[in-house]
């Protein structure tokens, strides 16, 4: 019998290793797997290469990851934002590396790594500083930057819904990263806020196939007080 | 002379927005277009963040966490609505889908070249967001901003000084003296939009020569 169903966040993150990389979905608070990021401070993997879209808001979540000098490097588009505190004291410190990417980019270099592409064209950057050193070329009389495809080692979405084969809906805009991290990854791990029995998931809207996924963690919801 | 304000702005590029376009609103001053669409039109808004169809925001209480916009702000779904991963509403974005997409801007230049993600101090944390893969994607690229810096310097320039979002993809400007179309031979003003501003005067704190069509 296939069962992806780990009991907790911990057992489901025990093997991370130290300079792994890791994806976190997540755009803003929207989608971010806050009790696996919660169970990998515990766990206490250090080194970490992380792949979000930002840098953490406020004191919880990927911020506290950072905050807790897990990070060396981290991918994303945008990391500025007002309540980004443990990233800025970081990154001016020169504690922190930043690779920024322009978010389509960002998505499309995730996608290609689980699709299997090896490298793609994109004109987004062109002519700017972030594609300073990058390979172009014409093609069809438009102007395109060579960007490369991001692999991890794991990924943490969150996800609504999941059955015990790892199939996954989500709910509303929370879905952002989650699909395409989770085919990116070798070990992606889900965090969902119920599990189902097998067949219960309409097979027209299941949106992440369970072979994307590996590992799926029950956290009750928790609503955010105002 | 009479500036328009923040929102006559907005209502101006709403003006400019046809029936049943997808549309792509930055944050700040390119929100507020969706508070002037026309009633008699239907336009679809589209948040990178993997929506389209983002209504208003939502009533106070009924704010959904996994509902939010581009800003991170609460949002709400219209009827028609969809969700979508991000590579997929980039895809919409950097295929051509999108219509329109509307930006804030610190510089552009004559040729349509935008800056809009860096000061280029040094010690400014750099952050771009989608706005280079909606400057290179979208059909037209609206830029609204103030005419001038606080120093009373043109944002509309020769050659942007600034770190550039995009190159030669601004197909519009709107500010609060006047709307210019970005063509191949150079800006061509469209509309004064300041109250008691003449062609004269314009040009003067313009940093570029317009091109116009003198009025028959």
């Amino acid at each position: 019998m296939i069962n992806k169903l780990f009991d907790s966040a911990q057992a489901a993150l025990a093997d991370v290793a130290d300079g792994a990389t890791i994806m976190i979905g997540g755009f803003g608070n929207a989608g971010m797997p806050a009790a696996l990021i919660d169970a990998l401070i515990a766990q206490g993997a250090k080194d970490l290469t992380v792949v979000n879209n930002n840098a953490g808001n406020g004191d919880a979540g990927l911020a506290a990851l950072i905050g807790a000098n897990r990070v060396r490097k981290l991918l994303c588009s945008f990391p500025r934002q007002a309540d980004s505190w443990h990233f800025d004291r970081l990154y001016r410190a020169g504690k922190i590396e930043l690779e920024l990417v322009p978010q389509g980019t960002l998505a499309e270099r995730i996608r290609a790594a689980g699709a299997g592409i090896g490298a793609f064209f994109t004109p987004t950057a062109f002519g700017t500083r972030l594609a300073e050193g990058k390979e172009t070329r014409s093609i069809g009389g438009r102007d395109y930057v060579l960007e490369y495809p991001i692999y991890a080692d794991c990924a943490l979405i969150k996800a609504d819904r999941a059955d015990r084969w790892g199939n996954l809906v989500y709910r509303k805009t929370a879905r952002n990263f989650g699909p395409i991290m989770a085919a990116a990854a070798k070990c992606t791990v889900a965090q969902v806020r119920e599990t189902v029995e097998l067949g219960a998931l309409d097979p027209e809207a299941i949106v992440t196939p369970g072979l994307f996924v590996h590992r799926v963690v029950r956290v009750a919801a928790m609503r955010k007080a105002a | 002379m009479k500036k328009l304000d923040r929102h006559q702005i907005a209502a101006r590029v709403a003006r400019d927005i046809p029936n049943g376009a997808c549309v792509n609103l930055g944050i700040g001053l390119p929100t507020l277009v969706a508070n002037h669409i026309p009633k008699d039109r239907e336009i679809v808004l589209h948040s990178e963040n993997g929506i389209l169809g983002l209504g208003p925001k939502p009533a106070p209480g009924a704010e959904d966490e996994d509902l939010i916009d581009a800003g991170k702000n609460p949002a709400t779904a219209l009827p028609g609505a969809s969700y979508f991963h991000h590579a997929d509403s980039f895809a919409m974005i950097r295929g051509g889908h999108i219509d329109i997409c509307v930006l804030g801007a610190f510089q552009v230049s004559a040729a349509g070249d935008i800056a809009n993600w860096h000061t280029g101090e040094a010690d400014a944390i750099p952050a771009v967001g989608g706005a280079m893969d909606l400057a290179a994607g979208a059909k037209q690229v609206f830029v609204t901003m103030e005419h001038l810096t606080k120093k009373g310097e043109s944002k509309i320039v020769e050659r942007c000084t600034y770190p550039l979002t995009g190159v030669r993809c601004v197909t519009r400007i709107y500010t609060d003296l006047a709307v210019i179309e970005v063509r191949r031979d150079g800006l061509h003003l469209v509309e004064i939009v300041a109250e008691g501003l003449s062609l004269e005067e314009l040009q003067r704190l313009n940093g570029v020569p317009l091109k116009y069509r003198a009025a028959a």
